[in-house]
């Protein structure tokens, strides 16, 4: 059989006979990912650890709402920005200043503790008890998550998948630090800027790999 | 008229819809807008402009649902162009340069050039027979689905699903292959 020529004109009748076929939204897509990772990520948080037991009285501290406050903000402008760049013709600047407000959060609460703070104390609020549970808990909680969201940065199409995979992960890791946050007892910023953001990092270096490879078109 | 934003916009709407006549002629204007956009930069080089357009419209098609309905169409096509580009001049370990006399000569290359085959062929090779028994009635011979199913034997719902199929896979094996 000889090759059948197949030019430009053939290819197009070939796509248009497809038109039928129904892709899935993508606005769809982001929701079920973004609502599948919230409920994932609870259910493995509270299947490892408790909610601290001070809960009720623990929020009215500025340290607690700060942690929660930093962790919101950043899933909020790291889902902003990562819907924004799935889509070819995204652009990254439109989300940047909600997306820089978790690190001006979190710098805020460094400099209000080093004022605040005696300075023989510092270290051992940046040590808190349990560092090394904390960084390993939030990397556990927030690795499902950033799985659903790539997906969604997958059937999207991102021009820059490696960085989409990065945002992915701040979404995630910002989910996951949230959530965990109700468990830690080590409340001040110093803690949560060092070890919860190292988490974070990982979260979003995984992203970084994972989307070049699972994100490409 | 091509570049026109609002009749462009007008028929992908439609053929989102399922509208397959709007939804050719957007991108037949498309191949227009994307060839015009890719010659102008490939030059005389590796990359040969017909097969950035192809690949585009390959994409088009499969990241469709990426294109927010109530905003331009032409950014969103453009973007898709350029990101086929820059992957075709990388694959090629090339990076875009074009000069003048390259330019000059690109008129009479253009004939020759052609000996190669399209790098779409190659990605219809790959694909089963039966697949490409399919992609082959639809756009080679000019079938209808309904007068495919019927040449080969298959109900439309079939037909639908294999060359939806074929298509996904000749856009993940394109230049690849």
């Amino acid at each position: 059989m000889a090759d059948p020529e197949m030019n430009t004109d053939k290819l197009i009748s070939a796509l248009a006979a497809d038109a039928k076929e129904r892709p899935t939204s993508l606005s769809l897509v982001w929701y079920c990912s973004t609502a599948g990772a919230v409920a994932l990520a609870a259910l493995v948080c509270f299947a490892m650890v408790d909610v601290r037991s001070d809960f009720a009285t623990a929020v009215e501290s500025w340290r607690v709402l700060f942690k929660f406050a930093a962790a919101i903000a950043l899933a909020i402008g790291a889902f902003g920005l990562a819907r924004e760049i799935s889509r070819p013709e995204g652009d990254w600047r439109a989300w940047r200043l909600t997306l820089a407000l978790a690190p001006a959060l979190l710098l805020a609460g460094v400099a209000i503790e080093l004022a605040v703070a005696p300075v023989d104390g510092w270290l051992a609020r940046a040590l808190g008890h349990n560092s090394l549970t904390c960084m390993i808990s939030i990397l556990l909680i927030g690795i499902g998550p950033l799985v659903l969201l790539l997906l969604a940065v997958r059937h999207g199409a991102s021009t820059k998948p490696g960085l989409a995979g990065v945002i992915a992960g701040l979404t995630a890791g910002g989910i996951a630090a949230g959530l965990y946050a109700s468990h830690c007892t080590d409340d001040s910023p110093f803690f949560v800027a060092l070890w919860y953001s190292l988490s974070v990092a990982g979260l979003a270096g995984i992203g970084a790999i994972a989307g070049r490879y699972f994100a490409r078109w | 008229m091509i570049g026109d934003e609002g009749e462009l916009a007008r028929l992908m709407r439609a053929g989102m819809a399922g509208d397959e006549r709007a939804y050719g002629a957007f991108l037949r204007h498309a191949a227009r807008i994307v060839r015009s956009f890719a010659q102008s930069r490939v030059g005389h080089g590796p990359v040969d402009a017909e097969d950035v357009v192809q690949e585009t419209l390959l994409a088009v098609h499969m990241k469709r649902h990426t294109w927010r309905q109530d905003a331009a169409v032409m950014p969103w096509l453009y973007a898709i162009a350029r990101h086929k580009l820059i992957d075709a001049f990388r694959r090629r370990g090339r990076h875009v340069e074009v000069t003048i006399e390259e330019t000059m000569d690109t008129l009479v290359v253009e004939e020759s050039e052609r000996a190669r085959p399209w790098e779409i062929e190659r990605a219809l090779e790959s694909l089963t027979p039966g697949r490409r028994a399919v992609v082959v009635a639809v756009s080679v011979d000019g079938r209808s689905i309904g007068e495919a199913a019927q040449h080969l034997g298959m109900t439309e719902a079939a037909v639908r699903v294999a060359l939806h199929r074929a298509l996904k896979e000749i856009e993940k094996r394109y230049g690849r292959s």
